[in-house]
């Protein structure tokens, strides 16, 4: 068994929104990342899986449950030595490179910004090296560092965003939706880099994104999470080849392929109607309002993640 | 071979702006056919929302058509004044955009918008008549509750609702041409399951050609009947849908189908095209893709390939073909 890197206990985050109303974005979510493996989180817009990724890193703070990071409390008690420990290894990438790195910061500084927080060059010059190899690393050139943001294209940003997160060395990167700003082929190029990052650094990853194919191809095992619930979790070929959710089955069927002769003979499951509003919501399945599978105890009883096949672990009154 | 609806020979279109002049288009030339949906593919920047623009008449200040020829049910529109465009907008073409939040107007409510459109092409009907038709469309785009929906505001609609709401003003006069630009791309994958779903049975139940604008080669495969492939201002590839997708000749075409990761594998290697595209401001003399193929040659660099021909209906612009090129790859 690999050894765990994250440990997510029943981790909730409701947002007060006034009028005594409560959001629920995530709730009660539960699941482990291993060390070096690559967890994809989907979802629709508004299940939650942004507020999840923050709330891993302690940019929210847990309004229940715990996130353990290699042992240690992310949201607990903490001196300044493991605070700074713990974002020096913790870091994010995000999905929009242009208003996520500061327009009037040369990428030198931005690059260098976490190196300087953590006193990690003794010199001008160390400082300057480290942000000159990290800008290889990403593929960039060295003249790229005296240059502003709006220089650059949004791929090329998104490798200065890279750059940033890998600065200080470390563990485990939460990546919210990293290539749904860019163009197909630029997207591919910053999921091999980030591939090939990995492996030859040994990172985590928490790869979130609504891209199922391109989660696929990157992960090893994926969620999935519907309003603020992680409805299915498996190995990646193993959610593809046996989706157990229908929701899952729907969202995998909703994706249309690149493929002239199989969309043409395709049956396609459309979910009728829209995700509920994530405000005060009941305790049920809350897919049963679009679910067509539903059954009477769906409306009245929360499911339960649980264990279906090894590894397979997925929450629905109807998967015995 | 049915009806020609829209002929664009040879356009070209240029932005003026404070950075210099941008050639979006560089001498595109294509046709519609009368209840065909074609879809037009390429990646931010290459012209593809452009050329369409042009086409109706909307293209952003500074922008013009230099050169060519639109050709609408047998007369050149390349050069209409303002006024005569508003005759055909919305009568004979209709366009709906990626995002239907800031394409509707906030201040008005959806029934407004839907009876605006009818008030302006058709002058003959009364108020009750622009009202039972305005509910007949919310109706035939499945939104539920069309009566109370008709006096709501475009926030209170959800973003796949919107686009239900975009696309029944689009099509409220009956047009012969719907433009969709990227018309899914702001919506989550169910909701565009439903949209994608809901334009093709509009297609059969008005008849409507579609010219539908997207990057995603999936929407392409489940939609449309022919393809055409944009880069750098002009189309490098055309073709019946599945000649382009199981006969690709482009480089670029290839290029672009091996950086999507297949679903049914596991453990593949994604390809990804090196480089970005290139500057239009400065195009490249030569093929706009040389700097990023694989197979480029010295020719490509210099002189822009010419058309070749591999059926009825495909054709690309590679020097791969010239005879002089054998055995290259």
């Amino acid at each position: 068994m690999e050894k765990t890197l994250l440990d997510i206990k029943n981790l909730s985050r409701f947002f007060t929104i006034g009028k005594g109303q409560i959001l629920e974005a995530v709730n009660g979510v539960s699941f482990t990342i291993h060390k070096g493996e690559t967890f994809g989180l989907v979802g629709e817009s508004g299940c939650g899986k942004s507020t999840l990724g923050r709330t891993v890193v302690g940019l929210y703070p847990p309004t229940g449950g715990q996130v353990l990071f290699d042992g240690i409390d992310v949201a607990g008690n903490k001196t300044h030595a493991q605070k700074m420990e713990l974002s020096r290894r913790m870091q994010m990438i995000f999905q929009d490179p242009y208003t996520s790195l500061n327009p009037r910061m040369k990428v030198m500084d931005i690059i260098a910004e976490g190196i300087d927080n953590h006193g990690m060059a003794s010199s001008r010059a160390e400082r300057t090296k480290m942000v000159i190899d990290l800008l290889h690393s990403v593929g960039l050139d060295e003249e790229h560092a005296n240059r502003y943001p709006h220089e650059f294209s949004g791929g090329q940003r998104q490798r200065v965003g890279i750059a940033r997160a890998l600065a200080v060395n470390p563990d485990f990167i939460v990546a919210d939706e990293p290539i749904s700003a860019l163009d197909v082929s630029i997207q591919a190029q910053v999921v091999n880099l980030m591939k090939h990052l990995q492996e030859t650094r040994n990172l985590t990853y928490l790869f979130i994104a609504h891209d199922l194919s391109m989660v696929k191809y990157i992960s090893d095992r994926i969620g999935v999470m519907y309003l603020g619930n992680l409805v299915e979790l498996a190995d990646s070929d193993e959610l593809f080849k046996n989706p157990l959710h229908p929701y899952t089955n729907a969202l995998l069927s909703a994706i249309p392929l690149p493929d002239p002769k199989v969309e043409r003979t395709r049956s396609r499951i459309v979910l009728e109607g829209n995700v509920k509003s994530p405000i005060n919501l009941p305790k049920n399945c809350h897919f049963c309002t679009r679910c067509p599978r539903k059954q009477p105890i769906c409306e009245q009883e929360i499911p339960q993640l649980k264990e279906a096949a090894p590894g397979h672990f997925v929450a629905c009154h109807l998967v015995k | 071979m049915s009806k020609t609806l829209l002929e664009v020979k040879n356009m070209h279109v240029s932005i003026h702006t404070d950075s210099g002049v941008i050639q979006a288009v560089r001498g595109v030339n294509f046709e519609l056919h009368e209840s065909e949906t074609l879809a037009i593919v390429g990646e931010s920047g290459s012209g593809k929302s452009i050329t369409n623009k042009a086409i109706m008449g909307l293209l952003p200040v500074g922008g013009r058509i230099d050169e060519g020829e639109v050709i609408l049910n047998g007369r050149d529109t390349a050069h209409f004044s303002e006024k005569e465009m508003n005759t055909i907008r919305g009568a004979e073409v209709s366009m709906i955009f990626q995002d239907p939040l800031t394409s509707l107007n906030p201040t008005m409510t959806v029934g407004n918008q839907i009876t605006e459109m009818l008030m302006l092409h058709k002058p003959g009907m009364t108020p009750e008549q622009r009202k039972a038709r305005a509910l007949e469309l919310l109706d035939m785009v499945g939104i539920p509750n069309p009566e109370e929906r008709f006096g709501q505001y475009p926030h209170q609609f959800s973003g796949g609702m919107r686009q239900r709401v975009m696309i029944s003003i689009a099509l409220a006069c009956e047009p012969q041409i719907l433009i969709a630009d990227e018309p899914t791309t702001a919506l989550d994958v169910t909701i565009q399951a439903q949209i994608l779903e809901l334009m093709k049975k509009l297609q059969k139940k008005v008849n409507t050609s579609i010219i539908i604008i997207t990057h995603n080669l999936g929407v392409v495969s489940s939609m449309a009947d022919r393809v055409q492939v944009m880069y750098g201002g002009r189309f490098v590839e055309s073709g019946v849908l599945d000649e382009v997708f199981y006969e690709t000749k482009h480089p670029y075409t290839q290029g672009l189908m091996d950086s999507i990761p297949n679903m049914q594998l596991s453990n593949q290697k994604l390809y990804s095209i090196p480089g970005t595209p290139p500057d239009l401001i400065s195009p490249p003399h030569g093929c706009p893709f040389a700097a990023r193929c694989r197979y480029c040659m010295k020719v490509c660099e210099k002189i822009q390939p010419p058309e070749f021909t591999f059926s009825e209906t495909h054709r690309a612009s590679c020097w791969l073909y010239d005879d002089r090129a054998k055995g290259v790859f």
